[in-house]
């Protein structure tokens, strides 16, 4: 066994081990631990994949001395490789990011509790992403739902309290539904471990025996998974948990935390289940269904919403009904094109929180559209980071969001029941994508209203001002952002924002440089989305290597 | 289902009462409701011997006022009164002098508030109790649907079933021979699936975690704030039947939990149920002699050592045997002799490791919810 087969559990080990040793430390060395564990990860990850496509073929790994259907196991492949390495870049890329922020939100004797929450977040989804064993897997589960908890509800301001009950609520139902099914599926099968597990479930469907409980038990298992990710109808959680937490939290909520159940879901499917028995047992055409409605739902909702952190959430139920659809079309295409799809999404939506961060910096803390108008010149980098973020979610050419439509369009063709309403829903979902983010950047780059009264106050007080002073009053403003809020729904909203507006962003318009955090995070985001986007065709051969490894 | 009523004026009750008072006939319908503009307005014909047309008047006009200002919610009886004098300055300056018909008068734009309200309310409780309904149902189908399948599954017990396989049999058969632990369950969780174990325990640690985010106050400025709302204030003080209890209770029950951790191998139990124990006894010990002794030995300072040397502990020597274990090395720990307490390899440190963090934990969520501290 060579070093680098080592890799997958090291890097599970080490980022527990950085979040157990976080807690001894200060902010600033946790925060140090917890970088260079996930660049570590990410850098052990590189090899994994490096070492998987030079073999060609998958490897398990034995968690101690008792071989397979007796000890732990831990599973590599290229898909699993390609998705640690990038879940890695994101998650990078969302903790630099956000950095500024988090020290700013949170409390500062908390913050290393604040990076103990990422340390486990990253530990649990590489584990989610390399278990080969069932109860594994739920272990990480409630680790991965307890750090998500943490990460909401350390921002201990405004609704991120009810943000975090109501993301506990929904997703220990979701937990505790997979839990019923992973016992339901020990009772028939007798196994934990994935590959004697799958070997027992082809026994049964062989022998024709519990028909009824095997159909429960697919139904329990990809609801369960599909409240936890998020899907249409059980999205409640949604806007709240990714509106109102740390941008990081944020980023790493909608880019990474679904994604990992929805890897797992997969993974159940494949190496569990059986993809032609989930076929055949026309599970896949709920999941469907539900895909469809929320590619268009959650786009109305964004449509309506008027706080833009909570649209681009919006955005993201519908962009997890583009996932579910392609899972749902139930072809090895299908599967291709979500899976390709989940890695565009986790890379745009952490770039869209992360970018539209810059954006809220430069106009008081403020998320309405109002307060946004021209934003995107005052904050050049960010605005190009949305933009190039929303063209993506839009389905621009060159960007990795084309590339997914057009994997779903292609796949579509192969089923023949399903090509119209998939092609129609693409059409119509993209329509409306293009509604609200367009919308959006437009706005950033339109004028603002009282532009010269904004300038006048930039201009007066910008050289005065003590730069201690202007942090307070920063900070005020992103405390005021709850009353503001309140606001909204008086109906007094114009006036009291463009009022807010004018100090907020007069103040702010000193501030043009932006953290270096932020801009190196935009940066890697924006080459990421280009990579993905210009460069998809190995990457689609390694997520369909992977598919075809899964078996 | 109790509910509170806030509507005690209108309830059956009080109007039977009123009835038995003698205030109010319950047969005719009109009375029921406590404010009504038109007996107002009696009232304050007889009241202050102004003609009846003249108050109806007065509040048809208020109330045209109230609708021509309704954009301003601000405007009020007062400024009313104060514009009305010019108009009919008579009129108004008896009304004033009275005092009695101003409340009078504003009970009429109260009822047609109230209306309204209730109207949504009523809207808002259709709403809910379809809620309810639907919510109920939906939990009955699912659990018919999880009934039914209970039906179709393996019998219990039965020795043909799927989960009596290769898997538990050599968990019986070998498990004293490969973990050396007499007691299997413990051999399994801590030696078979060992990573699931630590896991578990990261799941108590994160938790513990979260608990602190949410509970631990950090604002020393506002110490005397803290110190008035804290529990600390009202803790039992020298409660000399609990202190005599825990004297004789505290040892025995640490000494148990601490068994129970240490002979995890040789009898049931282990780290996760001796640990609740010891950590009850550490709660009990708090309850009877309070924080100021406990802290004398295990503060915040000490709470976070013990927490993270065990998982430290737990988390190099499980990796050191993952790693032996996964490159076919061998790991060079010896079992020791089955049933000796120093035997079964690393089950025994795991153990106890376990077991602190459980205690800890334990300890930590009540003194969180006590005083937000350690």
């Amino acid at each position: 066994m060579t070093l680098v087969q080592n890799f997958p559990f090291f890097s599970i080990i080490i980022a527990m081990f950085s979040g157990i040793l976080s807690s001894v430390l200060n902010s600033r060395q946790a925060r140090n631990v917890s970088l260079a564990a996930i660049l570590i990860t990410t850098a052990m990850s590189g090899a994994v994949l490096g070492y998987c496509l030079g073999t060609g073929e998958s490897y398990t790994y034995m968690m101690g001395h008792f071989p397979a259907p007796w000890g732990n196991e831990i599973r590599a492949g290229v898909l699993e490789g390609l998705t640690a390495l990038l879940f890695g870049i994101v998650m990078l890329l969302s903790v630099v990011g956000g950095m500024k922020h988090t020290f700013e939100d949170v409390e500062a004797s908390k913050i290393n509790l604040f990076f103990i929450m990422i340390d486990l977040m990253l530990s649990s989804l590489l584990a989610l992403i390399y278990t080969n064993d069932l109860f594994t897997a739920y272990v990480f589960v409630e680790i991965n739902t307890i750090a998500g908890c943490g990460l909401i509800m350390i921002r201990q301001k405004g609704r991120s309290f009810g943000a975090a009950i109501r993301y506990m609520i929904m997703s220990q139902l979701g937990s505790g539904l997979f839990l019923i099914g992973l016992t339901l599926l020990y009772d028939v099968t007798g196994h934990l471990l994935m590959s004697p597990a799958k070997e027992a479930v082809a026994a049964i469907e062989a022998a024709g025996n519990y028909e009824i409980p095997m159909l429960v038990i697919l139904a329990v298992i990809s609801v369960g998974l599909a409240i936890k990710s998020g899907l249409y109808p059980f999205h409640s959680w949604i806007p709240d948990t990714y509106g109102y937490a740390t941008p990081t939290a944020s980023a790493i909520l909608s880019g990474l935390v679904s994604k990992g159940y929805l890897f797992l879901l997969i993974k159940i499917f494949y190496r569990v289940l059986g993809q032609e028995n989930v076929i055949a047992s026309r599970i896949v055409n709920v999941l469907f269904l539900f895909g469809l409605a929320g590619m268009i739902m959650g786009s109305v909702h964004a449509i309506l919403e008027w706080d833009t952190r909570r649209m681009i959430a919006y955005s993201s139920v519908a962009q997890i009904g583009y996932i579910y659809m392609g899972i749902g079309l139930g072809t090895q295409a299908g599967m291709v094109a979500a899976v390709f799809h989940m890695f565009t999404h986790s890379a745009t939506k952490a770039l869209l929180f992360i970018s539209a961060v810059g954006l809220y910096e430069v106009s008081g803390g403020k998320k309405d559209f109002v307060s946004l108008r021209g934003a995107g010149n005052r904050n050049p980098l960010a605005g190009v980071g949305f933009t190039v973020g929303a063209l993506s979610m839009v389905g621009f050419p060159m960007l990795s969001g084309f590339i997914s439509k057009l994997l779903f369009a292609t796949s579509a063709l192969q089923s023949p029941h399903k090509m119209m309403f998939t092609i129609i829903g693409l059409a119509v979902s993209t329509i409306l994508n293009a509604v609200y983010f367009l919308r959006l950047v437009i706005t950033l780059y339109a004028r603002p209203k009282k532009k010269e009264s904004l300038r006048e106050a930039y201009g007066s007080e910008g050289d005065a001002r003590e730069a201690g002073k202007q942090e307070e009053r920063v900070k005020k403003a992103c405390e005021s952002e709850g009353d503001a809020r309140a606001g909204k729904e008086v109906g007094n909203r114009k006036e009291t924002n463009e009022a807010g507006n004018e100090n907020a962003a007069g103040e702010q318009l000193g501030k043009q440089h932006i953290s270096w955090g932020l801009g190196t995070a935009i940066c890697g985001f924006i080459l990421l989305n280009l990579f993905l986007g210009m460069m998809s065709q190995p990457v689609v051969q390694a997520i369909a290597n992977g598919l075809a490894m899964f078996d | 289902m109790s509910r509170r009523r806030d509507n005690y004026e209108n309830s059956r009750w009080r109007k039977f009462e009123r009835w038995l008072d003698g205030e109010i006939d319950p047969l005719s319908a009109k009375g029921i409701e406590t404010v009504v503009p038109d007996s107002s307005s009696a009232q304050n014909q007889a009241g202050t011997g102004l003609s009846g047309g003249a108050v109806q008047d007065l509040a048809q006009a208020y109330l045209q006022n109230l609708e021509a200002k309704a954009e301003r919610p601000d405007s009020d009886f007062n400024g009313y009164m104060e514009t009305e004098p010019r108009e009919s300055g008579q009129m108004a300056i008896q009304l004033k002098e009275d005092g009695q018909t101003e409340p009078e008068l504003w009970k009429v734009e109260e009822t047609d508030q109230k209306r309204q309200k209730e109207r949504e309310e009523r809207g808002i409780r259709i709403y809910r109790r379809f809620y309810q309904i639907m919510s109920v149902l939906l939990c009955m189908g699912i659990i018919l649907v999880l009934l039914w399948t209970i039906a179709y599954l393996p019998i219990f017990g039965n020795a043909g079933n799927p989960d009596n396989n290769e898997v538990s049999a050599r968990y019986i058969e070998q498990g004293l021979k490969e973990t050396g632990a007499v007691n299997i369950v413990t051999g399994m969780i801590l030696d078979y699936r060992a990573f699931d174990t630590f896991g578990e325990s990261c799941v108590l640690f994160i938790a513990s975690c979260c608990v602190l985010v949410l509970l631990r106050t950090d604002h020393h400025s506002q110490e005397e704030t803290d110190s008035s709302l804290s529990d600390r204030m009202y803790e039992p003080k020298n409660d000399m039947i609990l202190q005599k209890c825990a004297c004789v209770l505290v040892p025995v029950i640490l000494v148990f939990g601490i068994y129970m951790i240490l002979n995890g191998h040789l009898s049931p139990g282990g780290g996760f149920s001796g640990g609740a124990v010891l950590g009850s006894g550490l709660i009990l010990y708090l309850n009877a002699f309070g924080f100021a002794k406990t802290e004398r030995f295990f503060n915040a300072k000490v709470y976070r050592r013990v927490t993270v040397s065990a998982l430290t502990f737990y988390c190099l020597a499980k990796s050191y045997s993952f790693f032996t274990g996964a490159n076919h090395l061998e790991s060079g720990i010896p079992l020791g002799t089955p049933g000796a307490i120093i035997s079964s390899g690393l089950i025994l440190p795991l153990n106890i490791c376990v077991g602190l963090v459980v205690a800890c934990t334990m300890y930590a969520f009540y003194t969180l919810f006590r005083k937000g501290g350690i």
